[in-house]
This record gives structure tokens, sequence and C-alpha cells, in this order.
């Protein structure tokens, strides 16, 4: 011991270091910047809530709760050509419903093929084929949606109206597949098959993250009874994934609620209240939106605004939802 | 006495010739029948035959496991086909995508396309005149805009959420997942009342980029938060151990570590905004000519260039629109196709 390693001594003794958990200078400096770059996301939310708000609050004003529950869209002009703002009514429950019919379909035909999708990526798929698949679906999810809107133009529609005639003759006595006048084109339908097969990737990822989060003894012990491929997926892996399905149908569901181009490009936006899924006419309010704002004057942007900001308090209370579903996935299973 | 006998494993659950044959024969004849449907049945078309193909061979498998092995297996059997048409519908689509854009777009490419734009042509004319300069360049600087802000704020939420752990992990996540699902035609909206209107008071590159970062900054978090998480916890000890800072141990060695998998969460935020058209159509106004100031001017974009070409409803115009799109096609294939060869390095390692 001839070297001390403490080089501080003071008469011979090593004096005590203070000990201290303060971050240093560095530190607090980079915790401030990483904290306020993750701070970002809330800024951006809340001002998109605070101006969306800001610009539609007069429209919002006026028409109150008949906003959402009243369709008629008109502007009244007087003479002058000034807005009549007592006689301009804005409702958007037209397309609010078309939002939703379009986003039902859409989970509908989506959900059973994705959660199938999932089951053969996890549970039946060879290695080789199952990495080439996951890679197709994650680049399914990237493709910009602009790509399926006019995809499900040329392509879709032809076989899609053809569908929607077999439907409405096989079960048209059903109230929502009546279809007068006999329009087949361009219907809440075929838009929602389009959206269907946007939301496909999304929610065939999520659900195959959950499944494969599965417990494998759960899984071996089911084997271990005897349970054949199908029956061990009913009894262990279904149940254990069954808020993780919803979770990731939620999430489709607020993208195809969302969805601006390619319902635009599918569907006939008309301006009216419409149920039945198979007659060309219909719309959601994104499209509605985008439709509108080529020649909308002051007064009708403000109402735009306002839209807007309906659909985002929309699409942002079914994420929440999801995000709620999904972090409570992991049942018990039988 | 030493002669080597060489046992025959035995692998019982490996099928007999007799199985393959059953099976060969189950699905030849759901062939046939399907064939014959077709032919007997008013029912027409490629899907006909899938159709007929898949019901046929569900029955005689089920038929022919029930027979051999009793009602649980064959139960299974009708899962299995059930669960592969599953996967077949879902990944049909997207061949039909693909096939559709080359078939259609090729005929519209010619060389002129990356060296002209359409000031002096309109999407009408004749397919060899004009090209996508313009929207070449106008989409480059739109990305690589939106690039320089939202990867420094994705790459610091990522960051947040992974090593500072501080008290509002958990809401910046959901924070995160909630901007993700933000309709893009309301991120449009957004710029347009936030900045358009009471700043800069017409179209311009800029305000189509920031439209665009609000919808890449939580593509960009979430991978690279996700690549910082597979980043082992060693590391991070053996910096600090080593008498560095957190702000040192950071910066040398998990950023360092997860370089690559940073640059996947780049080109994958890049191939999600690369073919964004709602808010490009509310914001760039897309002019015809090649324009390479962002701050000010109309400036053009693949999306908008689509968007033009196929609402003219023109023959030529819509062939430029598929042209336009197999060239975003295989800017976001390329993307994607790079990202993933980069994570696949990575994980090699």
């Amino acid at each position: 011991m001839s070297q001390t390693l403490v080089s501080e001594t003071e008469g011979g003794f090593p004096v005590k270091r203070e000990i201290t958990t303060k971050p240093r200078f560095s530190d607090r400096v980079f915790r401030g910047v990483v904290s306020t770059g993750a701070l970002s996301s809330l800024l951006v939310l809340g001002l998109i809530f605070f101006f969306l708000a800001f610009q539609g609050y007069s429209v919002l004003r006026s028409q109150g709760i008949h906003f959402i529950t009243s369709s008629t869209w008109q502007v009244v002009q007087d003479n002058a050509g000034n807005t009549d703002l007592k006689a301009t009514k804005f409702g958007i429950a037209a397309m609010l419903i078309g939002t939703l019919l379009c986003a039902l379909i859409a989970i509908i035909v989506a959900v059973p093929i994705s959660v199938l999708s999932a089951l053969f990526l996890n549970f039946y798929s060879p290695p080789f084929l199952k990495k080439i698949m996951v890679a197709v679906v994650d680049l399914m999810a990237a493709f910009p949606s602009i790509l399926f809107g006019l995809w499900g133009f040329f392509v879709l529609m032809p076989t899609a109206e053809y569908w929607a005639k077999l439907l409405h003759h096989f079960l048209g006595f059903i109230p929502v597949f009546k279809v007068e006048p006999p329009i087949f084109t361009r219907s809440p339908f075929v838009a929602g098959l389009v959206l269907a097969v946007m939301i496909i990737p999304i929610i065939t990822s999520v659900s195959r993250e959950v499944f494969s989060q599965t417990p494998l003894d759960r899984i071996q012990a089911a084997y271990a009874l005897g349970a054949t491929r199908w029956s061990m997926i009913r009894a262990v892996v279904l149940p254990y994934g069954r808020s993780g399905i919803v979770g990731g149908a939620m999430l489709g569901l607020g993208r195809a609620m969302g969805e601006t181009v390619a319902v635009y490009t599918v569907l006939n936006v008309v301006y009216q209240v419409n149920w039945h899924v198979l007659l060309g006419a219909g719309g959601n309010v994104a499209s509605m939106i985008l439709l509108k704002f080529g020649e909308a004057g002051p007064q009708e942007i403000k109402a735009l605004m306002a839209a807007g900001l309906v659909l985002f308090l929309m699409t942002l209370l079914v994420n929440l939802g999801a995000d709620l579903v999904v972090r409570r996935s992991g049942g018990k299973g039988r | 006495m030493t002669s080597a006998v060489v046992i025959k494993p035995e692998k019982p659950w490996q099928a007999s010739p007799r199985q393959r044959l059953n099976s060969a024969l189950v699905f030849l004849s759901a062939i046939a029948t399907s064939y014959l449907t077709v032919a007997l049945t008013p029912m027409k078309g490629k899907l006909a035959y899938a159709f007929a193909f898949f019901v046929a061979f569900t029955a005689f498998d089920f038929t022919l496991n029930l027979i051999s092995r009793g009602f649980s297996v064959a139960k299974d059997a009708i899962a299995r086909a059930v669960v592969v048409a599953g996967i077949s519908v879902a990944i049909f689509p997207i061949i039909s995508i693909v096939a559709t854009v080359f078939i259609r777009g090729y005929r519209g490419i010619h060389l002129g396309l990356f060296t002209h734009d359409m000031a002096l042509n309109s999407v009408t004319d004749p397919i060899n005149q004009g090209g996508l300069l313009h929207a070449l360049t106008g989409t480059a600087i739109l990305v690589l805009v939106a690039l320089v802000i939202s990867v420094p704020l994705g790459i610091l939420t990522a960051i947040y959420m992974t090593e500072i752990r501080g008290r509002f992990t958990k809401p910046i996540k959901f924070l995160v997942q909630a901007m993700s699902g933000v309709p893009s035609i309301v991120a449009g909206l957004f710029i347009l009342s936030a900045v358009v209107y009471p700043i800069t008071k017409g179209y311009s590159g800029l305000v189509g980029s920031l439209a665009l970062s609000i919808l890449m900054i939580p593509t960009v978090a979430r991978t690279s938060e996700e690549v910082l998480l597979l980043i082992p916890n060693e590391l991070r000890e053996a910096g600090v151990a080593l008498g560095g800072t957190h702000w040192r141990t950071v910066a040398m060695v998990v950023v360092p570590a997860a370089k690559s998998g940073l640059i996947t969460a780049m080109i994958l935020g890049v191939a999600r905004i690369a073919g964004e058209t709602a808010p490009i159509l509310l914001l760039t106004g897309g002019g015809d000519k090649v324009n390479g100031n962002p701050f000010h001017g109309p400036m053009g974009s693949l999306p908008f260039y689509i968007w033009k070409s196929y609402a003219v409803g023109t023959p030529e115009s819509i062939t430029r629109a598929w042209a336009a799109i197999l060239v975003l096609l295989v800017i976001v294939l390329v993307l994607f196709v790079s990202a993933r060869l980069l994570s696949e390095r990575r994980s090699g390692k």
C-alpha cells in the first residue's frame, strides 16, 4: 500500500467525498432537451385542438348541437353577396353517418380476414413463408392511400359491383341492401371494401403481435392433453388474444374513419343521409372536407374547420379506447 | 460381429405414402370439382373457380379426415382450410395492386419523365411530352424538410420513453399513439388554420412539410422506441460503470449501438409520408414548374400530380397518373426494402 488511491489528503487521512445524487449540469441540460422534445406530441395535439376549435368556434356557437345532428348544409347569401349568418345552415350528420357506415363495413370485412391471417402467420406457416408474408403485410401498411384509391376505382370496382348485385339479388329484402334507383357503382360498400384492404395490415400486425405473446407453456399443455391445432387455438390463443383483436380493430376503425383520398376516389360523395350500403351515394367527413374546400367561402371554411375538429375528436376517442383495450391484453384463457 | 447395422429411424409423424396419395387425390378432385362447377352452373370468372375449389377442398378434406381419424381432426382440417383461405384473401389485394401498377404504369414511362417538368405541357398532351421532374424535386424537398423537423423530435421522444423513463413516459406513449391516429386531412386543416391563414397567407412547400411532419413524428418515435428497447441494458450499465454521465452514456453508447435501427426508423417515416395526398392537396398548391424554394410559391409533388392527372380523366392523363404511381411505388418499395435490409443486418450481428 505504498500509494494512496485518493489524492486529496489532509494530514495523512483521505477527506470524505461528498456523495450526491444530484445530476451534473450536462445531464440536466440533456434531460431538459429530451423532455422538451418529448412534449412535442402533447404540444402538437393541443395546438390542433386549439386552432381548429378557434377557427370553428363561431360556427359551432351559431349552429349548436345541430352541427352534428342535422344534415342540411347550405350557405345562404343575401343580395349584396354577403353570407347570411341567420339562414346559413351547417350540419354534418349525413357525413357522420357515412363515416361510420364505411368504417363499419371495413371492420366487418377486415377483422375476420386479419385474425385468420395472424393465426396463419403464427401457427400454420412454415418459417420461410412467414418471413416473406410478414414483410409483404408490413409493406402493404406503408402503401400510400391514393394508390388504394385508384386501384379501388379501376380494378376493384367492377368486381365489387358484381358482388353488390349478387348481395342485392339474394338479400335485397333486408332494408340495408335496398338499392333504389339501381346505381351500384361508387357505393359505400365499395368504399368499405377499399378501406378494409387498407386496414387489414394494421389489424393483422396487432393481432399477430398479441398472439405471439401467448404463453408457450399453455400452448404445450394443450397439445399434451391431446388437442388438435384448432382446439388449441380456440382454447388458448383466442381467449388470450381477444382484447388484442379488439384493440387492433379499433386502431383500424380510427384509420378508416379518417381516410380521405381513397374514399373520395371511390365513393360518389353526395350530401345526403344514405343507409343503403349498396347505393352509389354517400360520403365521409374527411372526403366532404376535401370536396367542399375548393370553392368554400370564409364562413364555409370555418364550418369545415369545425368538421375537422369533430373528426379529430372522434379518432382521438377511438384511439384512446384502442390503447386502453390493448394495454389490458393478456387474458386468462381456459 | 462389428458389421454395422444401420437402423432405419421410424418417423411416425411423417405422412405415409398412403396418406400422401389420399391428400393428393383430395387436391385433384377439388380442382376437378371447381372446373365442373364453373362449367355447369351460371357462376363465372376466376373468383368462381377459387370459391368452388375452396368449398370442394374443405368438404373432401373433412370427409377424408372424418373417416380416417375422427371428428376433431376433421374439424381441425376445416380450420386449416379456412385459415389458409384467410391469408390468401389478405395477400391477394397486394399482388393485384402491384401487378396493376406495373402493367398500367409502364406505358407512361419514358426517359423524359426525369428531365422535363409540366410547365409547357398539360396532362392531356401525348404521353411522351412533359415529365415528372417538378413532382420528383417537389416530393424530395417536402420530404427533406419534413425529415429535418420530425427526426430530432421523434428520436428525442423515443429517448425520453426508453432512456429517461420519467414520470410522463406512459402519457407520452399514449400521446404518440394518438398522434399516429390523426387523420391526414386534419393535419392539413390544422396547418391551414395555424400557419397559412394567420402567417404565410399562401401556398408553399414549407407548410406542406409541416403537415407531413405531424404524420411522420409518431412513426419515427415508435420505431425508434422499439429499436432502443432492443439495446441490452448491460451496455447502459457498462457506460455508467465506466464513469460516464447519463448524457454521455446515451450519446456515446446507446445511440451509436442503435444507429442502423434509427436510420430504419427514418426510412420508414419517409415511406409513410412520401405518398401522403390529402394535406398536400390543401397546402402546397401544386405548381407545374420546378420550384426549388420551399419557402415561396406553389410546389408540385408526386401525389398532387397523380391526383390532378386522375381528376382530368382523359386516357392520356390517366396513363400519366399510373406512371407517376409506378414511380411513387418504386420509391416506397426501395425505401421499405432498404429499411428491411438494414434491420436484418442489425439483428444478424
